[in-house]
Order: C-alpha cells, then sequence, then structure tokens
C-alpha cells in the first residue's frame, strides 16, 4: 500500500473541549467524519483547511508539512491545494455563479478569460451551463451547493473538504444532488474528506468512514463493518442495532445483573454484542425454563416505525424491540408496564471489544 | 402621512401619543428651512447668485469636502476594517478615541489641529522645516479640518458594515487561494460596498456643512479658505440678504445630492 496523501494528527485545544483525531486519506479515497452534534467534526475540517491552526500533532498532504506546530511550520490556508464546500455554500453574493467559479482560477494566476472558461466547463459539468450569469441569490438550494462544489473543484485541489454538503436542501433535492455528489467524488482524483451527521450521506458518498465522538475517533473501517459491528451507543443507533457489551464464555454473553444474551458462535472475552429490534420478541410474563436469557423491562414509550411499533425499554438491559401491531395487541404496552424480553441466538451477533 | 397609511391598506393607527411629537418634530425641523425660503428675495435671486463670490465659495465648499470624504475614505477605511476584524488590545479605547471628534466642539478641533499642524506645532513645523509645506490658513488647512470632523461618521459606517458581513466569506476566499489584500478587496470590499457609500455620503454632507474647525485653523479667506459656511457667517455680519441667498443655495446642494443617495443612505446598515 503506497503512503496516504493525506497523513494527519489533529490536535485542537478549546476551552472545555480537546479534539485528537488520527486522519489518512489515500488518493482518491472519500472519507467520512460521522459524529452527533458537538463533536469536532468541523474543526478537524477547518483545521485541514487552515483555518484553525493545530495546538498539536502534525498535518501532511502530498508529502508537504501544512501545519506543525512543534516545528513552527504552518501553511496559511490560501497556500493550500484544498478545496471547501462550506455547510451553507458561502458563495459570494457580490458576484454571479460564474465569476464565483472563476475566483479560484484567478487567484491561481489565470488570466481573467483562461479563468472564466474553466468556470464555464466546471458549471457545465455540474449542469449549470444555463445558470452562469445568475447571482447565489437567483439559485435553489441544489443549485447553490453544485456551484459551490464547482467552485470547491475548479482550483483542482489535492484535497476536498465538504462540510455537511446535504444538510441544507430539502429531501426532494437531497436524494437527487446525492447522487451526483457522488459522482463527481468519484471523479476527484485527489482525497475527499466529508464531514457529516447524517449516517445516510457517510454510507451513500464515503469509502470508509470515521466516527468521532467527543473529539476522539471511536471506529472507523468501510461501511459493512461499521453497520454489522458498532462499537458505541450513537454508532449502534444510526445504523439502528442494539448493542450490549458484556462478558462472553462459549456460546453466551453474560451483561450483568445475571442475564446473558446467547450467540450462534464461539467467543470468549470481553464482547460486543448486537441484535436489531425486530429480533426481541416480548412475552406479557416470564416463560418457563428459559431464565437466563429472558430479562425484565418496563416499557419507556411506544410510538409507530414503518409497519411495526417501537417499543422503548428500560430496566437492566436497556433495548429497542419492534413489534408487529398483532403481538402489541397482546402485550398491553403502555408506558411502565412490565414485561420481558427475550432474542434468539440465531439472531444475535457477537464480536470482541478488542481490536 | 395619514393619506400614505390609508393607500397602504395596512388598516394600522398611529398612537396620538407619537403622532403629535412626531408631528412636531418634523415641524421643528422643517420650520427653520422654511423661515428661510419665505425670507429668500425671490426677485433679486438672479444677480445675488451671480455675485462673484458666491460661486467661488460654492465651488470651494464642494471640492473641499469632496477632497475631505476622500482622504477620510483612504485613512477611514482601513481604520474601520482594522477595528472591526483585528482584536488588539486597547481596541476599545481606539474606538472611543475615534469618535472623540463627533462630540468635541469644532472650534477645540480646530485649536488642536493648529497646535499640531500649526507653524510652531511638532508636526506643522517639521513640514515647514523639511518641505516648506504650510497647513493653516491653506486650502489644505480646510480639507484637513473638515476631514478631522467628518471622519467619525465613515468610521462608525464602516465599521458597523463590517461587523454586519460574515467573515466567513473571507474564509472562503482564503480556502480558494486569495491573500489577506485580495480577499479585502475582491470579497470584503464589495459586500460592505452600502455602507462605505452611506459612510461617504454622511461624511461629505458633515464635511460640507463645517465650521468651527475649518474657521479655526483655516482662516477665512475668499477664494482660498472661505466655504459656504463661513461665506453666510460673514455676510449676515454686513447683508443679512446675501446670507439667505447662500444658505439657500448651501441648502439646495445639500438637499438635492442626499436625496439623490437617500435609498442608499438610508437603508445602509
Amino acid at each position: 500500500m503506497t503512503a496516504p496523501l493525506l497523513d494527519g494528527h489533529l490536535v485542537v485545544d478549546r476551552a472545555g473541549f480537546r479534539l485528537d483525531v488520527r486522519l489518512h486519506v489515500a488518493a482518491g479515497e472519500v472519507v467520512a467524519l460521522l459524529g452527533p452534534n458537538g463533536a469536532g467534526k468541523t474543526t478537524a475540517l477547518r483545521a485541514l483547511a487552515g483555518l484553525q491552526p493545530l495546538d498539536a500533532g502534525r498535518l501532511r498532504l502530498d508529502s508537504v508539512v501544512l501545519d506543525q506546530p512543534d516545528a513552527r511550520r504552518f501553511v496559511r490556508p490560501e497556500r493550500r491545494p484544498v478545496g471547501v464546500v462550506f455547510q451553507d455554500y458561502l458563495l459570494f453574493p457580490h458576484l454571479n455563479a460564474r465569476d464565483n467559479v472563476a475566483f479560484g482560477p484567478r487567484r491561481q494566476g489565470l488570466p481573467r478569460r483562461a479563468a472564466r472558461e474553466r468556470a464555464t466547463a466546471w458549471l457545465d459539468r455540474v449542469g449549470l451551463a444555463a445558470q452562469a450569469g445568475r447571482r447565489p441569490r437567483q439559485l435553489s438550494g441544489g443549485q447553490a451547493q453544485r456551484v459551490a462544489l464547482a467552485r470547491a473543484l475548479a482550483v483542482h485541489p489535492a484535497l476536498l473538504l465538504l462540510d455537511e454538503p446535504l444538510a441544507a436542501l430539502d429531501a426532494r433535492t437531497r436524494l437527487d444532488t446525492r447522487a451526483e455528489l457522488h459522482r463527481h467524488l468519484a471523479d476527484h482524483a485527489g482525497a475527499a474528506v466529508l464531514v457529516t451527521h447524517d449516517p445516510l450521506d457517510a454510507l451513500a458518498l464515503a469509502d470508509r468512514l470515521v466516527i468521532v465522538e467527543d473529539g476522539r475517533v471511536v471506529q472507523e473501517g468501510d461501511a459493512a463493518t461499521v453497520t454489522t459491528r458498532p462499537r458505541t451507543d450513537y454508532v449502534a443507533r444510526l445504523v439502528g442495532l442494539n448493542l450490549h457489551r458484556g462478558r462472553a464464555d462459549g456460546r453466551h454473553v453474560h451483561l450483568g445483573d445475571g442475564f446473558a444474551v446467547p450467540t450462534a458462535h464461539q467467543l470468549d472475552g470481553d464482547a460486543f454484542v448486537v441484535f436489531a429490534p425486530t429480533a426481541v420478541t416480548l412475552h406479557p410474563h416470564r416463560p418457563d425454563g428459559d431464565a437466563p436469557h429472558t430479562w425484565p423491562a418496563t416499557v419507556a414509550g411506544v410510538h409507530r416505525h414503518g409497519d411495526h411499533l417501537r417499543v422503548q425499554l428500560t430496566g437492566a438491559v436497556s433495548t429497542v424491540a419492534d413489534v408487529t401491531p398483532a403481538a402489541a395487541a397482546g402485550l398491553r404496552l403502555l408506558p411502565g408496564q412490565q414485561v420481558w424480553a427475550s432474542v434468539a441466538a440465531g439472531d444475535t451477533r457477537a464480536y470482541p471489544v478488542g481490536p | 402621512m395619514t393619506t400614505r397609511t390609508r393607500r397602504r391598506g395596512t388598516g394600522q393607527r398611529v398612537p396620538v401619543a407619537l403622532l403629535v411629537p412626531a408631528a412636531l418634530g418634523l415641524l421643528f425641523l422643517v420650520l427653520p428651512l422654511g423661515g428661510l425660503l419665505l425670507r429668500t428675495p425671490w426677485t433679486a435671486l438672479g444677480p445675488r447668485l451671480t455675485a462673484p463670490g458666491v460661486l467661488t465659495a460654492l465651488r470651494l465648499s464642494v471640492q473641499c469636502a469632496t477632497l475631505a470624504t476622500l482622504l477620510c475614505l483612504a485613512l477611514g477605511v482601513p481604520l474601520a476594517w482594522l477595528l472591526a476584524r483585528v482584536e488588539f488590545p486597547g481596541r476599545r479605547w481606539v474606538r472611543a478615541l475615534v469618535t472623540v471628534p463627533l462630540v468635541l466642539p469644532p472650534v477645540v478641533g480646530g485649536v488642536a489641529l493648529l497646535l499640531v499642524f500649526g507653524r510652531r506645532g511638532p508636526v506643522g513645523g517639521w513640514l515647514d522645516a523639511t518641505f516648506g509645506v504650510t497647513l493653516p490658513f491653506t486650502t489644505t488647512g480646510v480639507v484637513l479640518a473638515e476631514a478631522f470632523v467628518a471622519m467619525p461618521f465613515l468610521i462608525i459606517a464602516v465599521e458597523g458594515a463590517l461587523r454586519g458581513v460574515d467573515h466567513r466569506y473571507e474564509e472562503a476566499a482564503a480556502t480558494l487561494g486569495a491573500g489577506r489584500w485580495t480577499t479585502f478587496t475582491r470579497v470584503t470590499l464589495p459586500l460592505v460596498a452600502p455602507g462605505v457609500a452611506a459612510g461617504a455620503v454622511l461624511c461629505w454632507a458633515r464635511a460640507l456643512g463645517e465650521f468651527g474647525a475649518t474657521i479655526t485653523f483655516a482662516g477665512n479667506y475668499p477664494g482660498r479658505t472661505q466655504t459656504m459656511p463661513l461665506a453666510v457667517y460673514l455676510a449676515l455680519e454686513t447683508d443679512v440678504e446675501a446670507a439667505v441667498v447662500l444658505s439657500l443655495v448651501l441648502l439646495t446642494v445639500s438637499v438635492l445630492i442626499l436625496a439623490g443617495l437617500r435609498d442608499r443612505w438610508i437603508t445602509g446598515p
């Protein structure tokens, strides 16, 4: 494997918050920084762009050190081969779409005519040739997003950064724009880092996910690994799974309080176990002879979820269960109601806590 | 006023408690101007206007106010940028200092200018000895005095406009390869252009009406330092009718220019 195009250890200290993230991105690879609001994703993106100097660590792009505090090295944003698509695009309101896209090439020393020609070509690529003369306020949200993308790509950046690129769009535009963005990202020869809190955007656009919580990387991997083997509650919630941590001995994962979840595979030691909400069976009374695999729980809330009812359960083992309306009818699911929950060995997946 | 609200059809009724003082305020502002019109010798207006001193004073006034505004733009816009965009120790004090000419009686400003830029002043003496340049009692002195009094208007307007502009546009420009100066000229300045225009108009209007600092620092020499306000004051001592005509000219020029720029001036940030 060749050295990554982007090789960063980003450390930024803020009042009461520390970002400490290692990031490696290969040429042509799209990495999504996924995490809840306030996790430090945008700070990381700003550090990559040079809008936020590092407090420690190092950032190298294409074998050039861009930021390294202990070596007193800092390359200013305007000298970095980086293109940024901002969350609210930040298209210059006093320039039309073409001049917005031509702004970067002009700063790279291209003569006005050549810069405009390049801008026109990029607008054509994003399908906005007809809107070249429009000011940003005359563009729709989806169009503005594409102009912002064209503007960032027109400088031929080695690293493309996208901050919540689809967050400002309505659901319908979002679908089309996501597909189009995926196409442009695939064409982009350099590295790309995408910041998002939407798992759908991350799964659709990125080759690899880096999950950031509280300024740290809690998990990273391709979409399949992250979705099947979540390692934190946040990731489990994103992919819609129940996640528990316990101790495996052979065919069970013990969750404490004497309850255990059966698994189909042999495993020992500290382990995570996941199962889908639909795998959970609820019983009105304690089933006989199956004590350790059934746990008592209290209904905390019920709401519709597709053609199922989603039941939030609290107790020793907090769980989400999806039950059919027919099953729910026999359970009298009201908040505060006591039920018993169980899950079959074939419906669970256990994996070691260690890497 | 009432016809206007009716035409708009909003059905809003203006409370009397607001309407009465508003009408009084308008009257208070307009009445003296009306008095000026009443006293104007309309029949003798032609010869009065073409009297030798009038046009000279008017031209000098407009020229000096324009030059003073240009000087304020050249120095005041960068200063406003500094106050709005750069964190430095004592910034609050600098901001307070900048507005001092607003509250200082212009005559005091003129005296202060004389003490510094006068022939015996530290800067004036040096200028005189090194370049043979004298500032007080010259047309340049008029420009200087007007700029001193009018610059705060520009700075306040431009700084307000700069604070109103999202500084992330400047970050976006930086990520596209624009250095600080290019960002300033290509992004920041166009974004605050309405604020700069508003500030320049205010500044120009203030400079045009400047009296106290000018007469103190530049004196009252016809053709050289005698601007319209000074001519009005002088005429008042000898020929009231001439003073009225001069005032009318000054009023007309101001109203025409301000009305031309009214929309920007009023809707400025």
